[in-house]
Protein backbone atom coordinates (compact mmCIF):
# COMPACT_ATOMS: atom_id res chain seq x y z
CA UNK A 1 0.00 0.00 0.00
CA UNK A 2 2.63 2.49 1.12
CA UNK A 3 4.88 1.56 -1.75
CA UNK A 4 2.22 2.30 -4.36
CA UNK A 5 1.56 5.64 -2.72
CA UNK A 6 5.26 6.43 -2.81
CA UNK A 7 5.34 5.57 -6.48
CA UNK A 8 2.48 7.91 -7.33
CA UNK A 9 4.01 10.83 -5.43
CA UNK A 10 7.22 10.31 -7.33
CA UNK A 11 5.41 10.22 -10.66
CA UNK A 12 3.55 13.38 -9.74
CA UNK A 13 6.86 14.97 -8.80
CA UNK A 14 8.35 14.14 -12.17
CA UNK A 15 5.27 15.30 -14.06
CA UNK A 16 5.15 18.68 -12.33
CA UNK A 17 8.87 19.29 -12.64
CA UNK A 18 8.91 18.22 -16.28
CA UNK A 19 6.16 20.69 -17.09
CA UNK A 20 8.13 23.34 -15.25
CA UNK A 21 11.28 22.42 -17.19
CA UNK A 22 9.33 22.69 -20.46
CA UNK A 23 8.21 26.22 -19.64
CA UNK A 24 11.90 27.05 -19.29
CA UNK A 25 13.24 25.16 -22.29
CA UNK A 26 10.53 25.77 -24.83
CA UNK A 27 10.91 29.56 -25.17
CA UNK A 28 14.70 29.17 -25.33
CA UNK A 29 14.39 26.32 -27.84
CA UNK A 30 12.03 28.43 -29.91
CA UNK A 31 14.45 31.33 -29.90
CA UNK A 32 17.36 29.24 -31.09
CA UNK A 33 15.53 27.14 -33.69
CA UNK A 34 13.73 30.14 -35.16
CA UNK A 35 17.00 32.02 -35.52
CA UNK A 36 18.22 29.15 -37.72
CA UNK A 37 15.22 29.24 -40.07
CA UNK A 38 14.59 31.10 -43.28
CA UNK A 39 12.02 33.87 -42.97
CA UNK A 40 9.36 31.97 -44.93
CA UNK A 41 9.85 28.84 -42.89
CA UNK A 42 9.34 30.82 -39.66
CA UNK A 43 5.73 31.44 -40.64
CA UNK A 44 4.92 28.21 -42.48
CA UNK A 45 6.33 25.81 -39.90
CA UNK A 46 6.92 27.68 -36.67
CA UNK A 47 7.01 24.65 -34.37
CA UNK A 48 9.22 22.30 -36.30
CA UNK A 49 12.97 21.98 -36.21
CA UNK A 50 14.73 24.02 -38.90
CA UNK A 51 14.84 22.23 -42.26
CA UNK A 52 18.50 22.98 -42.64
CA UNK A 53 21.14 24.45 -40.40
CA UNK A 54 20.96 27.92 -41.83
CA UNK A 55 23.23 30.65 -40.44
CA UNK A 56 22.10 33.39 -42.85
CA UNK A 57 20.47 35.40 -40.06
CA UNK A 58 23.68 35.47 -38.09
CA UNK A 59 25.73 36.42 -41.13
CA UNK A 60 23.32 39.27 -41.76
CA UNK A 61 23.45 40.34 -38.11
CA UNK A 62 27.22 40.69 -38.25
CA UNK A 63 26.90 42.57 -41.52
CA UNK A 64 24.37 45.16 -40.34
CA UNK A 65 25.91 45.77 -36.91
CA UNK A 66 29.24 45.96 -35.12
CA UNK A 67 28.35 43.00 -33.00
CA UNK A 68 31.93 42.11 -32.13
CA UNK A 69 32.39 45.60 -30.72
CA UNK A 70 29.29 45.27 -28.53
CA UNK A 71 30.49 41.90 -27.33
CA UNK A 72 33.95 43.22 -26.56
CA UNK A 73 32.43 46.22 -24.73
CA UNK A 74 30.19 44.00 -22.61
CA UNK A 75 33.12 41.80 -21.60
CA UNK A 76 35.36 44.76 -20.86
CA UNK A 77 32.75 46.59 -18.79
CA UNK A 78 31.70 43.51 -16.83
CA UNK A 79 35.19 42.23 -16.04
CA UNK A 80 36.59 45.64 -15.09
CA UNK A 81 33.70 46.58 -12.86
CA UNK A 82 33.69 43.17 -11.15
CA UNK A 83 37.43 43.54 -10.53
CA UNK A 84 36.94 46.99 -9.01
CA UNK A 85 34.05 45.74 -6.83
CA UNK A 86 36.11 42.85 -5.50
CA UNK A 87 39.19 44.97 -4.75
CA UNK A 88 37.41 47.95 -3.18
CA UNK A 89 34.88 46.03 -1.14
CA UNK A 90 37.39 43.54 0.25
CA UNK A 91 39.66 46.40 1.37
CA UNK A 92 36.73 48.18 3.04
CA UNK A 93 35.43 44.98 4.61
CA UNK A 94 38.80 44.06 6.06
CA UNK A 95 39.08 47.39 7.85
CA UNK A 96 35.46 47.36 9.03
CA UNK A 97 35.63 43.76 10.25
CA UNK A 98 38.95 43.84 12.06
CA UNK A 99 39.43 47.35 13.41
CA UNK A 100 37.24 49.42 15.67
CA UNK A 101 37.60 53.16 15.40
CA UNK A 102 35.42 56.19 15.77
CA UNK A 103 32.61 55.91 13.22
CA UNK A 104 33.41 52.38 12.02
CA UNK A 105 29.92 51.11 12.81
CA UNK A 106 28.38 54.10 11.10
CA UNK A 107 30.55 53.51 8.04
CA UNK A 108 29.36 49.91 7.82
CA UNK A 109 25.73 51.03 7.76
CA UNK A 110 26.61 53.83 5.36
CA UNK A 111 27.93 51.28 2.88
CA UNK A 112 25.17 48.71 3.20
CA UNK A 113 22.46 51.38 2.99
CA UNK A 114 23.13 51.20 -0.76
CA UNK A 115 21.48 47.76 -0.75
CA UNK A 116 18.04 49.29 -0.43
CA UNK A 117 18.51 52.49 -2.43
CA UNK A 118 18.16 51.77 -6.16
CA UNK A 119 21.00 53.59 -7.93
CA UNK A 120 18.79 54.06 -11.02
CA UNK A 121 16.90 56.81 -9.20
CA UNK A 122 20.05 58.92 -9.07
CA UNK A 123 20.51 58.84 -12.82
CA UNK A 124 19.91 62.57 -13.36
CA UNK A 125 22.82 63.33 -11.05
CA UNK A 126 24.93 60.54 -12.54
CA UNK A 127 24.53 61.99 -16.04
CA UNK A 128 25.61 65.43 -14.83
CA UNK A 129 28.61 64.00 -12.97
CA UNK A 130 29.65 61.98 -16.03
CA UNK A 131 29.41 65.05 -18.23
CA UNK A 132 31.52 67.16 -15.89
CA UNK A 133 34.10 64.37 -15.60
CA UNK A 134 34.08 64.17 -19.42
CA UNK A 135 33.35 60.45 -19.40
CA UNK A 136 29.71 60.62 -20.55
CA UNK A 137 29.23 58.27 -23.51
CA UNK A 138 32.29 56.17 -22.63
CA UNK A 139 32.68 52.68 -21.21
CA UNK A 140 34.37 54.23 -18.16
CA UNK A 141 31.02 55.76 -17.17
CA UNK A 142 29.36 52.34 -17.14
CA UNK A 143 32.27 50.71 -15.30
CA UNK A 144 32.30 53.22 -12.46
CA UNK A 145 28.51 53.16 -12.01
CA UNK A 146 28.47 49.36 -11.81
CA UNK A 147 31.34 49.48 -9.33
CA UNK A 148 29.36 51.83 -7.09
CA UNK A 149 26.30 49.60 -7.51
CA UNK A 150 28.18 46.45 -6.45
CA UNK A 151 30.06 47.79 -3.41
CA UNK A 152 27.16 47.60 -0.88
CA UNK A 153 26.58 43.90 -1.46
CA UNK A 154 30.33 43.23 -1.51
CA UNK A 155 30.83 44.95 1.85
CA UNK A 156 27.77 43.20 3.28
CA UNK A 157 28.99 39.70 2.41
CA UNK A 158 32.72 40.16 2.91
CA UNK A 159 32.58 41.94 6.29
CA UNK A 160 30.66 39.02 7.79
CA UNK A 161 33.00 36.54 6.19
CA UNK A 162 36.17 38.26 7.43
CA UNK A 163 34.76 38.47 10.96
CA UNK A 164 34.58 34.68 10.98
CA UNK A 165 38.27 34.28 10.18
CA UNK A 166 39.98 33.42 13.50
CA UNK A 167 42.31 36.07 14.92
CA UNK A 168 45.06 33.48 15.41
CA UNK A 169 45.91 33.61 11.72
CA UNK A 170 46.64 37.33 11.77
CA UNK A 171 48.25 37.25 15.20
CA UNK A 172 50.84 34.66 14.31
CA UNK A 173 51.68 36.68 11.20
CA UNK A 174 51.97 39.77 13.38
CA UNK A 175 54.45 38.00 15.66
CA UNK A 176 56.46 37.14 12.57
CA UNK A 177 56.67 40.86 11.90
CA UNK A 178 54.07 41.20 9.13
CA UNK A 179 52.70 44.72 8.64
CA UNK A 180 48.91 45.17 8.79
CA UNK A 181 48.43 45.67 5.03
CA UNK A 182 50.64 42.67 4.39
CA UNK A 183 48.47 40.55 6.68
CA UNK A 184 45.51 41.44 4.50
CA UNK A 185 47.20 40.55 1.24
CA UNK A 186 49.07 37.44 2.43
CA UNK A 187 46.69 35.91 4.96
CA UNK A 188 43.16 37.23 4.58
CA UNK A 189 42.79 37.61 0.83
CA UNK A 190 43.56 33.96 -0.02
CA UNK A 191 41.06 32.83 2.63
CA UNK A 192 38.41 35.08 1.13
CA UNK A 193 38.27 33.26 -2.18
CA UNK A 194 34.88 31.51 -1.74
CA UNK A 195 33.24 34.74 -0.56
CA UNK A 196 34.79 36.68 -3.44
CA UNK A 197 33.40 34.09 -5.83
CA UNK A 198 29.94 34.68 -4.38
CA UNK A 199 30.31 38.45 -4.81
CA UNK A 200 31.44 38.05 -8.42
CA UNK A 201 28.67 35.61 -9.30
CA UNK A 202 25.87 37.63 -7.75
CA UNK A 203 27.02 40.84 -9.43
CA UNK A 204 27.83 39.28 -12.79
CA UNK A 205 24.30 38.86 -14.14
CA UNK A 206 22.84 42.28 -13.30
CA UNK A 207 25.93 43.99 -14.70
CA UNK A 208 26.17 41.94 -17.89
CA UNK A 209 22.47 42.35 -18.56
CA UNK A 210 22.03 45.96 -17.48
CA UNK A 211 20.02 47.96 -19.97
CA UNK A 212 19.21 51.14 -18.05
CA UNK A 213 22.65 52.75 -17.86
CA UNK A 214 23.79 52.15 -21.45
CA UNK A 215 20.39 53.51 -22.51
CA UNK A 216 21.03 56.77 -20.66
CA UNK A 217 24.82 57.12 -20.55
CA UNK A 218 25.83 55.86 -24.00
CA UNK A 219 25.18 57.59 -27.31
CA UNK A 220 27.79 56.38 -29.77
CA UNK A 221 27.62 53.03 -31.49
CA UNK A 222 31.17 51.97 -30.59
CA UNK A 223 30.46 52.24 -26.84
CA UNK A 224 27.31 50.11 -26.89
CA UNK A 225 26.99 46.96 -24.84
CA UNK A 226 24.96 43.92 -25.84
CA UNK A 227 21.64 44.76 -24.08
CA UNK A 228 21.32 48.23 -25.60
CA UNK A 229 22.43 46.95 -29.01
CA UNK A 230 19.82 44.20 -28.73
CA UNK A 231 17.06 46.72 -28.07
CA UNK A 232 18.11 49.00 -30.92
CA UNK A 233 18.47 46.18 -33.43
CA UNK A 234 15.14 44.77 -32.34
CA UNK A 235 13.45 48.11 -32.99
CA UNK A 236 15.22 48.60 -36.29
CA UNK A 237 14.47 45.19 -37.82
CA UNK A 238 11.13 44.55 -36.13
CA UNK A 239 9.58 42.85 -39.15
CA UNK A 240 12.56 40.68 -40.05
CA UNK A 241 11.76 37.80 -37.71
CA UNK A 242 14.75 35.67 -38.63
CA UNK A 243 17.15 38.50 -37.93
CA UNK A 244 15.63 39.58 -34.62
CA UNK A 245 15.57 36.02 -33.34
CA UNK A 246 19.26 35.78 -34.11
CA UNK A 247 19.74 39.06 -32.21
CA UNK A 248 18.04 37.57 -29.15
CA UNK A 249 19.92 34.28 -29.44
CA UNK A 250 23.26 36.05 -29.83
CA UNK A 251 22.54 38.10 -26.71
CA UNK A 252 21.67 35.03 -24.63
CA UNK A 253 23.80 32.13 -25.83
CA UNK A 254 27.13 33.29 -24.35
CA UNK A 255 25.56 33.70 -20.88
CA UNK A 256 23.57 30.46 -21.17
CA UNK A 257 26.71 28.51 -22.07
CA UNK A 258 28.72 30.30 -19.39
CA UNK A 259 26.04 29.44 -16.84
CA UNK A 260 25.73 25.80 -17.88
CA UNK A 261 29.49 25.35 -17.56
CA UNK A 262 29.68 27.04 -14.17
CA UNK A 263 26.21 26.27 -12.79
CA UNK A 264 27.60 24.48 -9.74
CA UNK A 265 29.63 27.56 -8.74
CA UNK A 266 26.70 29.84 -9.55
CA UNK A 267 24.34 27.94 -7.28
CA UNK A 268 26.93 27.76 -4.52
CA UNK A 269 27.55 31.48 -4.75
CA UNK A 270 23.86 32.35 -4.80
CA UNK A 271 23.10 30.04 -1.90
CA UNK A 272 25.88 31.67 0.12
CA UNK A 273 24.31 35.02 -0.66
CA UNK A 274 20.86 33.79 0.37
CA UNK A 275 22.00 32.52 3.73
CA UNK A 276 23.95 35.70 4.51
CA UNK A 277 20.79 37.77 4.70
CA UNK B 1 38.55 41.53 17.89
CA UNK B 2 39.35 45.21 17.85
CA UNK B 3 42.92 46.15 17.34
CA UNK B 4 44.74 48.93 19.05
CA UNK B 5 47.31 50.32 16.75
CA UNK B 6 50.01 52.87 17.04
CA UNK B 7 48.99 56.12 15.42
CA UNK B 8 51.69 55.72 12.82
CA UNK B 9 50.09 52.58 11.48
CA UNK B 10 46.63 54.08 11.10
CA UNK B 11 47.24 55.65 7.72
CA UNK B 12 46.63 52.35 5.94
CA UNK B 13 43.06 52.22 7.29
CA UNK B 14 42.33 55.45 5.47
CA UNK B 15 44.02 54.15 2.37
CA UNK B 16 41.98 50.92 2.41
CA UNK B 17 38.71 52.81 2.84
CA UNK B 18 39.41 55.70 0.48
CA UNK B 19 38.86 54.10 -2.94
CA UNK B 20 35.57 52.42 -2.15
CA UNK B 21 34.33 55.36 -0.15
CA UNK B 22 34.92 57.79 -3.01
CA UNK B 23 33.40 55.58 -5.72
CA UNK B 24 30.36 54.71 -3.62
CA UNK B 25 29.81 58.25 -2.38
CA UNK B 26 30.31 60.06 -5.67
CA UNK B 27 28.39 57.69 -7.91
CA UNK B 28 25.64 56.39 -5.64
CA UNK B 29 25.09 58.55 -2.56
CA UNK B 30 25.61 61.97 -4.16
CA UNK B 31 23.32 61.21 -7.14
CA UNK B 32 20.50 60.16 -4.79
CA UNK B 33 20.99 63.28 -2.65
CA UNK B 34 21.18 65.28 -5.87
CA UNK B 35 17.74 64.01 -6.86
CA UNK B 36 16.33 65.11 -3.51
CA UNK B 37 17.96 68.54 -3.77
CA UNK B 38 17.10 68.96 -7.43
CA UNK B 39 13.44 68.17 -6.76
CA UNK B 40 13.23 71.61 -5.12
CA UNK B 41 14.03 73.36 -8.40
CA UNK B 42 11.76 74.33 -11.26
CA UNK B 43 11.44 76.69 -14.17
CA UNK B 44 11.80 76.41 -17.91
CA UNK B 45 14.61 74.56 -19.71
CA UNK B 46 16.12 71.10 -19.40
CA UNK B 47 18.11 72.02 -16.29
CA UNK B 48 15.88 74.05 -13.96
CA UNK B 49 17.63 76.83 -12.05
CA UNK B 50 14.83 78.44 -10.05
CA UNK B 51 14.41 77.38 -6.42
CA UNK B 52 10.72 76.56 -5.92
CA UNK B 53 10.66 74.75 -2.57
CA UNK B 54 8.08 71.99 -2.37
CA UNK B 55 6.10 73.30 -5.33
CA UNK B 56 7.00 70.26 -7.47
CA UNK B 57 5.63 67.92 -4.82
CA UNK B 58 2.43 69.94 -4.49
CA UNK B 59 2.04 69.81 -8.28
CA UNK B 60 2.76 66.08 -8.38
CA UNK B 61 -0.13 65.41 -6.02
CA UNK B 62 -2.63 68.08 -7.02
CA UNK B 63 -2.23 68.82 -10.73
CA UNK B 64 -4.18 66.25 -12.74
CA UNK B 65 -1.66 65.70 -15.55
CA UNK B 66 0.95 64.68 -12.95
CA UNK B 67 -1.09 63.07 -10.20
CA UNK B 68 -3.09 60.94 -12.62
CA UNK B 69 0.10 59.40 -14.04
CA UNK B 70 1.75 59.08 -10.65
CA UNK B 71 -1.12 57.30 -8.92
CA UNK B 72 -1.74 55.14 -11.97
CA UNK B 73 1.91 54.03 -11.92
CA UNK B 74 1.71 53.48 -8.16
CA UNK B 75 -1.36 51.29 -8.50
CA UNK B 76 0.17 49.30 -11.36
CA UNK B 77 3.48 48.86 -9.55
CA UNK B 78 1.72 47.52 -6.45
CA UNK B 79 -0.35 45.09 -8.56
CA UNK B 80 2.76 44.04 -10.49
CA UNK B 81 4.67 43.49 -7.23
CA UNK B 82 1.84 41.44 -5.73
CA UNK B 83 1.55 39.16 -8.77
CA UNK B 84 5.31 38.60 -8.99
CA UNK B 85 5.59 38.03 -5.24
CA UNK B 86 2.78 35.51 -5.34
CA UNK B 87 4.30 33.49 -8.20
CA UNK B 88 7.85 33.65 -6.99
CA UNK B 89 7.08 32.82 -3.38
CA UNK B 90 4.30 30.27 -3.73
CA UNK B 91 5.44 28.39 -6.84
CA UNK B 92 9.07 28.93 -5.88
CA UNK B 93 8.44 27.42 -2.47
CA UNK B 94 6.71 24.32 -3.79
CA UNK B 95 9.28 23.68 -6.50
CA UNK B 96 12.03 24.16 -3.91
CA UNK B 97 10.38 21.50 -1.74
CA UNK B 98 10.18 19.17 -4.73
CA UNK B 99 13.79 19.57 -5.81
CA UNK B 100 15.06 19.02 -2.27
CA UNK B 101 13.45 15.55 -2.15
CA UNK B 102 15.75 12.65 -2.86
CA UNK B 103 15.35 11.44 -6.44
CA UNK B 104 17.59 11.08 -9.41
CA UNK B 105 17.69 14.31 -11.39
CA UNK B 106 16.96 16.74 -8.57
CA UNK B 107 20.18 18.71 -9.18
CA UNK B 108 19.26 18.92 -12.87
CA UNK B 109 16.00 20.69 -12.06
CA UNK B 110 17.75 22.95 -9.58
CA UNK B 111 20.27 24.01 -12.16
CA UNK B 112 17.90 24.69 -15.01
CA UNK B 113 15.54 26.70 -12.80
CA UNK B 114 18.07 29.50 -12.80
CA UNK B 115 18.53 29.49 -16.58
CA UNK B 116 15.93 32.20 -17.39
CA UNK B 117 17.46 34.51 -14.78
CA UNK B 118 20.70 34.55 -16.74
CA UNK B 119 18.90 36.12 -19.71
CA UNK B 120 18.65 39.86 -19.95
CA UNK B 121 15.18 41.18 -19.05
CA UNK B 122 15.22 42.89 -22.43
CA UNK B 123 15.73 39.54 -24.19
CA UNK B 124 13.04 37.77 -22.17
CA UNK B 125 10.63 40.64 -22.83
CA UNK B 126 11.24 40.69 -26.58
CA UNK B 127 11.08 36.89 -26.76
CA UNK B 128 7.65 36.76 -25.13
CA UNK B 129 6.45 39.71 -27.19
CA UNK B 130 7.20 37.58 -30.26
CA UNK B 131 5.65 34.47 -28.77
CA UNK B 132 2.46 36.42 -27.97
CA UNK B 133 2.54 38.29 -31.29
CA UNK B 134 -0.86 37.76 -32.99
CA UNK B 135 0.66 37.81 -36.50
CA UNK B 136 3.05 34.99 -35.81
CA UNK B 137 0.52 33.56 -33.41
CA UNK B 138 2.58 30.79 -31.95
CA UNK B 139 1.01 31.00 -28.48
CA UNK B 140 -2.51 31.52 -29.81
CA UNK B 141 -2.17 28.51 -32.09
CA UNK B 142 -0.93 26.45 -29.18
CA UNK B 143 -4.03 27.41 -27.18
CA UNK B 144 -6.27 26.40 -30.09
CA UNK B 145 -4.52 23.05 -30.42
CA UNK B 146 -5.04 22.18 -26.76
CA UNK B 147 -8.67 23.28 -26.98
CA UNK B 148 -8.33 26.58 -25.16
CA UNK B 149 -8.87 28.68 -28.28
CA UNK B 150 -11.57 30.70 -26.55
CA UNK B 151 -8.85 32.25 -24.37
CA UNK B 152 -7.11 33.90 -27.30
CA UNK B 153 -7.07 37.68 -26.99
CA UNK B 154 -4.80 40.64 -27.66
CA UNK B 155 -2.42 39.78 -24.83
CA UNK B 156 -0.58 43.07 -24.85
CA UNK B 157 -3.49 45.14 -26.14
CA UNK B 158 -5.81 45.15 -23.12
CA UNK B 159 -4.56 47.22 -20.16
CA UNK B 160 -5.37 44.87 -17.29
CA UNK B 161 -4.30 41.74 -19.17
CA UNK B 162 -1.06 43.32 -20.39
CA UNK B 163 -0.05 44.14 -16.82
CA UNK B 164 -0.62 40.54 -15.76
CA UNK B 165 1.31 39.31 -18.81
CA UNK B 166 4.41 41.39 -18.06
CA UNK B 167 4.20 40.30 -14.40
CA UNK B 168 4.02 36.64 -15.42
CA UNK B 169 7.00 37.00 -17.77
CA UNK B 170 8.97 38.66 -14.95
CA UNK B 171 8.03 35.82 -12.61
CA UNK B 172 9.03 33.27 -15.24
CA UNK B 173 12.39 34.91 -15.44
CA UNK B 174 13.14 35.26 -11.74
CA UNK B 175 11.45 32.18 -10.31
CA UNK B 176 14.87 30.52 -10.34
CA UNK B 177 16.25 33.01 -7.84
CA UNK B 178 13.64 32.16 -5.24
CA UNK B 179 14.00 28.43 -5.94
CA UNK B 180 17.77 28.61 -5.38
CA UNK B 181 17.30 30.72 -2.24
CA UNK B 182 14.69 28.39 -0.79
CA UNK B 183 16.61 25.22 -1.60
CA UNK B 184 19.63 26.76 0.12
CA UNK B 185 17.45 27.30 3.20
CA UNK B 186 15.88 23.84 3.11
CA UNK B 187 19.29 22.21 2.72
CA UNK B 188 20.45 23.72 6.00
CA UNK B 189 17.60 22.15 7.98
CA UNK B 190 19.00 19.55 10.29
CA UNK B 191 18.32 16.12 8.77
CA UNK B 192 17.85 14.61 12.22
CA UNK B 193 14.97 16.94 12.98
CA UNK B 194 13.18 15.83 9.81
CA UNK B 195 14.01 12.21 10.56
CA UNK B 196 12.63 12.52 14.10
CA UNK B 197 9.47 14.15 12.81
CA UNK B 198 8.94 11.32 10.35
CA UNK B 199 9.40 8.72 13.06
CA UNK B 200 6.84 10.60 15.14
CA UNK B 201 4.47 10.11 12.21
CA UNK B 202 4.51 13.57 10.67
CA UNK B 203 3.26 13.43 7.10
CA UNK B 204 4.76 15.53 4.30
CA UNK B 205 2.20 18.30 4.87
CA UNK B 206 2.92 18.53 8.59
CA UNK B 207 6.60 18.50 7.77
CA UNK B 208 6.20 21.45 5.43
CA UNK B 209 3.95 23.35 7.79
CA UNK B 210 5.84 22.86 11.05
CA UNK B 211 9.47 22.37 10.07
CA UNK B 212 10.30 23.59 6.56
CA UNK B 213 8.12 26.70 6.44
CA UNK B 214 9.15 28.24 9.78
CA UNK B 215 12.82 27.63 9.15
CA UNK B 216 12.89 29.31 5.75
CA UNK B 217 10.61 32.19 6.69
CA UNK B 218 13.57 34.58 7.01
CA UNK B 219 14.52 33.69 3.41
CA UNK B 220 10.94 34.32 2.28
CA UNK B 221 11.51 37.76 3.79
CA UNK B 222 14.73 38.32 1.86
CA UNK B 223 13.18 37.16 -1.41
CA UNK B 224 10.15 39.42 -0.91
CA UNK B 225 12.33 42.43 -0.10
CA UNK B 226 14.51 41.78 -3.17
CA UNK B 227 11.41 41.52 -5.36
CA UNK B 228 10.05 44.70 -3.80
CA UNK B 229 13.19 46.74 -4.52
CA UNK B 230 13.47 45.30 -8.03
CA UNK B 231 9.81 45.78 -8.97
CA UNK B 232 9.48 49.31 -7.67
CA UNK B 233 12.18 50.38 -10.12
CA UNK B 234 11.42 47.83 -12.85
CA UNK B 235 11.73 49.36 -16.27
CA UNK B 236 13.27 46.94 -18.77
CA UNK B 237 10.24 44.65 -19.05
CA UNK B 238 7.94 47.58 -19.81
CA UNK B 239 10.37 48.97 -22.37
CA UNK B 240 10.65 45.59 -24.10
CA UNK B 241 7.02 44.47 -24.03
CA UNK B 242 4.84 47.58 -24.05
CA UNK B 243 7.25 50.45 -24.95
CA UNK B 244 8.36 53.35 -22.68
CA UNK B 245 4.81 54.69 -23.11
CA UNK B 246 3.54 51.65 -21.21
CA UNK B 247 0.85 50.74 -23.72
CA UNK B 248 -2.05 50.32 -23.84
CA UNK B 249 -3.27 53.56 -22.28
CA UNK B 250 -0.55 53.54 -19.60
CA UNK B 251 -2.02 50.24 -18.41
CA UNK B 252 1.46 48.82 -17.82
CA UNK B 253 3.07 52.00 -16.56
CA UNK B 254 5.31 51.24 -13.57
CA UNK B 255 7.32 53.64 -11.42
CA UNK B 256 10.42 52.79 -13.46
CA UNK B 257 8.89 53.73 -16.80
CA UNK B 258 7.17 56.81 -15.38
CA UNK B 259 10.46 58.07 -13.96
CA UNK B 260 12.19 57.38 -17.29
CA UNK B 261 9.67 59.41 -19.31
CA UNK B 262 9.28 62.18 -16.74
CA UNK B 263 12.99 62.80 -16.34
CA UNK B 264 14.46 62.04 -19.76
CA UNK B 265 11.80 62.62 -22.41
CA UNK B 266 11.33 66.05 -23.98
CA UNK B 267 8.22 67.90 -22.82
CA UNK B 268 5.39 67.16 -25.19
CA UNK B 269 6.51 63.55 -25.53
CA UNK B 270 5.84 62.66 -21.94
CA UNK B 271 8.69 64.55 -20.29
CA UNK B 272 8.05 66.64 -17.18
CA UNK B 273 11.40 68.42 -16.98
CA UNK B 274 14.29 67.28 -14.84
CA UNK B 275 13.06 68.99 -11.67
CA UNK B 276 9.80 67.03 -11.77
CA UNK B 277 11.79 63.94 -12.77
CA UNK B 278 13.88 64.34 -9.63
CA UNK B 279 10.67 64.78 -7.63
CA UNK B 280 9.35 61.47 -8.95
CA UNK B 281 12.72 59.81 -8.18
CA UNK B 282 12.68 61.16 -4.62
CA UNK B 283 9.14 59.90 -4.06
CA UNK B 284 10.16 56.42 -5.27
CA UNK B 285 13.25 56.46 -3.02
CA UNK B 286 11.00 57.30 -0.06
CA UNK B 287 8.40 54.68 -0.94
CA UNK B 288 11.06 51.98 -1.42
CA UNK B 289 12.91 52.75 1.83
CA UNK B 290 9.74 52.92 3.90
CA UNK B 291 8.43 49.77 2.22
CA UNK B 292 11.64 47.87 2.92
CA UNK B 293 11.58 48.91 6.59
CA UNK B 294 7.95 47.80 6.93
CA UNK B 295 8.68 44.47 5.24
CA UNK B 296 11.72 43.92 7.45
CA UNK B 297 9.69 44.53 10.59
CA UNK B 298 6.88 42.32 9.35
CA UNK B 299 9.13 39.39 8.59
CA UNK B 300 11.09 39.78 11.80
CA UNK B 301 7.83 39.59 13.77
CA UNK B 302 6.62 36.66 11.66
CA UNK B 303 9.86 34.73 12.14
CA UNK B 304 9.74 35.30 15.88
CA UNK B 305 6.13 34.19 15.95
CA UNK B 306 6.96 31.06 13.99
CA UNK B 307 9.84 30.26 16.32
CA UNK B 308 7.65 30.62 19.37
CA UNK B 309 5.05 28.38 17.82
CA UNK B 310 7.77 25.83 17.08
CA UNK B 311 8.87 25.91 20.72
CA UNK B 312 5.43 25.08 22.07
Amino acid sequence: MIKIKKGTTKTLLYVVLTIYALTIFYPIYLMITTSLKKNKEIFTSPYSLPQSFNLDNYVQLFKVSNYLTYFRNSILVTLTSLFIIVVLSSLISYVLAKYKFFGSRFLYFYFIAGLIVPIKLGTIGIIRIMISLKIFDTLAALIIVYAAMGIPFGVFVLTDFIRLIPEEFSNSARIDGCSEPKIFFKIILPLLRPALAAVVIINFIPIWNDFWFPLLLIRSDNARTIPIATALLFGQYETNFGLIFSVLAMASLPVIIFYLVLSRQFIKGLSAGALKG
Amino acid sequence: MAETLGKKKNYFILLFLAGGFIVYTVFLVVPILHAMFFSLFGGPGIIPKEFVGFKNYIQLFTTDIYSERFFNAFKNTVAFFLIVTFFQNVIGFFIAIMVTRKFSGNTFFRRISFLPTTLSVIVAGFLFTLILNPVWGIFDKFLEVVGLGFLVRPWLGTPSIALVVIAVVTSWQFLGTSIIFYTAGIDTINKEVLEAARIDGAGPLAEIRYIIFPSILPIVGIVTILIFIGDFTQFDIVYAMTSPYANPQYGTDLFGSLFYRAAFFPTGRGGWGMGMGATVATMIVLIVSIGVLILMMLFRMQSMGAKEEGNK
